[in-house]
């Protein structure tokens, strides 16, 4: 007697991955932990388009007709800003969570492209240092390897007060990732499960964390920028206090942002979306007339040059790459794919970072697996990577009349959903109409 | 956010130089909250059955006298307007209930920042060191004083959302840190007859704990049912109009200092509002503890 | 002796003076005026210099220290010492919250009471403590020694890992797999050399230890009430 297909009718609030994760919890007793952004559907920049050239709005020629990219962060108060050839710099990632190849990597591409690579939980490698000639070092909750020569020996300081992927959440290593190496960097004993503070050990509020800056500039002569990194979620506050606070720059983190290993409830239900927190954080800078006085750098699903454009023409200065830098360096690709298996997935599917047995050696302590990624190898890809979304926002600039992609504005962009355009407080396309205007906001 | 001050003199002899004591002060907190500062004054009561509120207004040609005046007939009660700046000093020889009611109802454009016997309320938009000269603080007597400097999250030109908030008949409050279930709490107030002005969550605190007092707990008991209702981070400091209280959350991330000699009682969030109070060098200083309420009274 | 007033040069003058000295500077000794509870005081220094603040400092005096001396003949604020490497900074008063926070090195001495927080997060800086130290303090301890003469407050060495605590008064309350341990010879004579390190005489005998039950250290189902 074979089971007739027709019957078998899914239930929408208790689908298939419902019940698995039910089951798994009650065998494990342990939230499930795992890797990656959110993966739920969301309003994303895909739902935004832009109005190109026309009778009235004339493009720009490729070639002569140049469309700049270049960037400065921390103008107000550094004495040495940073400066950037392209507006695509690469998130906080630890060495830890990514493995020392991965780091190498990041680094070179970086350089070659005239742009930032950042530390993470866990403080500064020295592959790191040598091969980034542009490095951001993060002050994090957790203070794991956080040191003063490095600090000084940084090019700009991110204080990081959350991410998208966990806001409100500190780092998170398994045990198996905890080698001597990365155990002694981090002052813990290795192979334990590794336990955060998810608030600085020093600073609460923005009160507190005014002095805090002043103290990070006092040690640094007050030459480096300072940023200040939120995961988004009362960005129009947290923006406007990271202002007040004395920062040079803010990183806005969304809820797509990426982790190595949190709680999936974590992920999927806290912090909002990219998307709305972009414009909450340009209000917030215009209000206080410091848009582009202080930079706002924005991520958390950032996966090419039409998501560049976009966050510009809302007003960002620059944007962050974190899982799309990871997949340049081969996460996720169909290779070693017995290994995929093994940990219970398929490539494309891939969100295991967490048990840092990556298939591909990115986010792995094992040699072995490290093996597999080669520094050289990984920074063409990269490299190329951050080219094609480069000359992607170009083209798009031009087609809408820019001689710099700073030149985008939001009056470049129309939504085609009713809550794209409510977040990103753009018309509906064919319509003057910004729902949700008129709130309180 | 906030920077906090509270100053209490046990010592008569010391009340002529309270404004003084508290601008240092106040001007010591001015980099925790540049954009606005409040001032709570405890000093010249007025006689009983009479009451004094404190009131503002934005408009500097403001008929205050045409309104004291309306206010007395009204009250067939004796009224005396002094004007300082934009706020007003109004003592009605008549109940504050009353008072106040007349007001919200025939000039519901005047906001009451304080009203009681003693208490006098003054917050504005600017630097402390302005806001103090503004209101002539520096010059002023009495028993104590709180107050409160702001690092503002909106660009509003009001003073909507400073502090100290009044919630009763001389007792305010001022709030370093953030609540985290206040509106909940806002609902359950509003349906026991308060009103709010704003969606502050120092607002909500303040009503809370006048909410507490009017069922009949004492200053002490209605900040302990604090530690239970309120959720969050906070230092508060509520003053009263006997004395004034210090409190701190369980977990105590927000700063507190306390001071106190034979002559006075001083908190702040930092030390350096109080490094200049005289006698500080052989003063006792101590961290007040979290979840225990501190509180001095002139009784 | 180089004396500094900082009502004259205020704080950032003297902080880049003092970056700027070269390792075999011979301004070795340094005597800072009026502090007046001034944040980030002789912060971020990196060669064996003495710097002796006269009054009470503001937040991060000495934050992240190398090598140098720094003496307050006052109180500190918040974040004493904070990140310090190496070096010593002693404190003949109280010190506020997070003393010593995420330390990784040197000697933190406070002769009187430190507040909450007490070695936050603490990578291996040894902080010996003249009288009591306030709730929360030792959280998350990862490496180096506590040494409180006086009482602990709450929840003290709560989530703590490898770092060692000395109590030589009374412990308000353990905090999450924070237990007592027991007093060896070893302990004892580690111990004595910490107190004769900071200069403080008391019988190392009378200390109880305290450390990791080490529950938390991989997750599992049974502990989940202590998270």
């Amino acid at each position: 007697m074979s089971v007739d297909p027709r019957g078998l009718r899914p239930s929408y609030s208790f689908p298939q991955n419902v019940l698995a994760e039910i089951h798994r919890a009650a065998d494990q007793g342990l939230y499930e932990i795992r890797g990656y952004g959110a993966k739920r559907h969301l309003p994303t920049f895909d739902d935004l388009v832009f109005l190109g050239a026309s009778v009235s709005r004339y493009p720009l020629e490729g070639y002569r007709e140049k469309c700049g990219t270049d960037v400065t962060i921390g103008t107000r108060f550094a004495k040495k800003p940073i400066h950037l050839k392209i507006p695509i710099t690469i998130a906080g990632m630890s060495f830890g969570a990514l493995g020392a190849n991965a780091k190498e990597a990041l680094g070179r591409a970086a350089t070659e492209m005239g742009t930032s690579t950042t530390t993470g939980d866990g403080g500064m490698t020295e592959e790191e240092r040598r091969s980034s000639k542009t490095l951001v070092y993060q002050v994090l909750p957790s203070r794991y390897g956080m040191n003063p020569d490095d600090l000084r020996r940084a090019d700009a300081i991110e204080v990081v007060v959350g991410q998208g992927a966990k806001p409100g959440g500190g780092g998170m290593l398994l045990g198996m990732k905890i080698t001597e190496r990365v155990a002694k960097m981090r002052t813990l004993p290795v192979g334990i499960d590794q336990r955060s503070a998810c608030r600085h050990p020093d600073w609460t509020g923005p009160d507190d964390l005014t002095i805090k800056i002043q103290e990070i500039r006092e040690v640094t002569d007050w030459e480096k920028p300072i940023y200040v990194k939120v995961g988004a979620t009362r960005t129009r506050y947290d923006v406007a206090l990271a202002v007040k606070a004395g920062a040079d720059a803010v990183v806005v983190d969304g809820m797509q942002g990426g982790t190595a290993a949190t709680q999936d409830v974590f992920i999927e239900h806290a912090g909002i979306p990219t998307l709305p927190a972009v414009r909450l954080a340009v209000e917030a800078l215009q209000e206080l007339d410091m848009h582009r006085k202080v930079q706002l750098i924005v991520s958390g699903g950032i996966r090419s040059g039409a998501d560049v454009a976009k966050a510009l023409a809302l007003g960002a200065d620059a944007v962050s790459i974190g899982v799309a830098a990871m997949v340049a360096l081969g996460c996720n690709r169909p290779m070693f794919v017995e290994d995929y298996h093994a940990l219970g997935t398929e490539p494309g599917f891939c969100h295991h970072c967490h048990t840092g047995k990556c298939p591909v050696g990115v986010t792995t302590q094992i040699p072995e697996l490290q093996a597999r990624l080669k520094p050289e190898q990984g920074a063409r890809w990269l490299k190329n990577y951050l080219t094609v979304m480069t000359l992607e926002a170009q083209t798009l600039a031009r087609a809408c009349g820019k001689s710099h992609v700073h030149n985008l504005e939001p009056d470049d962009l129309v939504a085609l959903t009713v809550e794209a355009a409510a977040m990103a407080k753009v018309p509906l396309a064919g319509t003057d109409w910004i729902p949700g205007q008129g709130s309180r906001y | 956010m906030c920077g906090i001050v509270g100053l209490f003199l046990k010592n008569p002899a010391l009340r002529p130089s309270l404004g003084t004591h508290i601008k240092v002060m106040l001007v010591g907190m001015t980099d925790r909250g540049p954009d606005s500062a409040g001032i709570a004054v405890y000093h010249q009561p007025v006689g009983k059955d009479s009451c004094k509120l404190t009131v503002f207004h934005a408009d500097p040609h403001y008929h205050w006298r045409e309104v004291g005046g309306q206010l007395g007939e009204a009250l067939s009660a004796e009224v005396d307007i002094d004007v300082k700046a934009n706020h007003a000093v109004i003592k009605v020889a008549g109940p504050e209930v009353a008072a106040r009611a007349w007001l919200k109802q025939h000039h519901p454009e005047v906001r009451i920042m304080g009203y009681g016997e003693l208490m006098e309320v003054y917050k504005d938009m600017g630097l402390p060191v302005d806001v103090i000269a503004r209101y002539g603080i520096e010059s002023m007597e009495g028993s104590h004083a709180i107050g409160h400097t702001r690092m503002a999250t909106e660009s509003a030109v009001t003073t909507e959302h400073s502090h100290p908030f009044t919630a009763a008949a001389d007792m305010c409050l001022v709030h370093n840190g953030s609540l985290s279930n206040h509106n909940n709490l806002r609902k359950w107030l509003r349906h026991h007859g308060h009103d709010f002005e704003t969606d502050n969550d120092s607002e909500v605190a303040a009503r809370y704990f006048a909410h507490r007092m009017g069922e009949g707990a004492t200053l002490a008991e209605a900040l302990e049912a604090g530690l239970s209702d309120l959720d969050g981070f906070y230092t508060f400091t509520m003053g009263t109009r006997d004395g004034f209280a210090v409190l701190r959350d369980g977990i105590a991330c927000k700063p507190a200092v306390l001071a106190e000699t034979d002559d006075w009682v001083a908190m702040a969030s930092e030390f350096r509002s109080l490094a200049n109070l005289p006698g500080v060098d052989h003063a006792t200083i101590w961290e007040p503890k979290p979840a225990v309420v501190y509180s001095w009274s002139l009784q | 002796m180089i004396t500094v007033d900082i009502d004259e040069t205020g704080v950032r003058d003297l902080n880049e003076r003092l970056h700027r000295l070269s390792p075999d500077t011979n301004q070795r000794a340094w005597r800072i005026l009026n502090p007046k509870g001034a944040h980030a005081l002789a912060c971020g220094l990196t060669i064996p210099i003495e710097v002796v603040i006269e009054g009470h400092t503001g937040y991060y005096c000495a934050g992240m220290n190398k090598e140098a001396t720094v003496i307050v003949n006052g109180h500190a604020g918040q974040g004493l010492a904070e990140n310090m490497m190496s070096g010593e900074v002693r404190v003949k008063g109280n010190a506020s919250q997070a003393a010593g926070a995420s330390a990784h090195g040197g000697l933190l001495v406070i002769e009187g009471d430190a507040s909450a927080r007490c070695g936050i997060s603490m990578k291996g800086v040894d902080i010996v403590v003249g009288g009591s130290v306030g709730h929360m303090s030792a959280f998350m301890a990862q490496a180096g020694n506590l040494v409180i003469c006086g009482d602990a407050g709450a929840s003290l060495g709560d989530s703590l890992y490898e770092a060692r605590l000395y109590v030589q008064g009374s412990v308000e309350s353990l905090g999450a797999d924070c237990v007592e341990k027991k007093m060896t010879p070893h302990h004892i004579a580690k111990l004595e050399r910490l107190l004769a390190r900071a200069g403080i005489k008391t019988d190392a005998r009378r200390f109880r230890r305290y450390g990791s039950a080490r529950r938390l250290y991989n997750f599992h189902v049974d502990h989940a009430d202590a998270y």
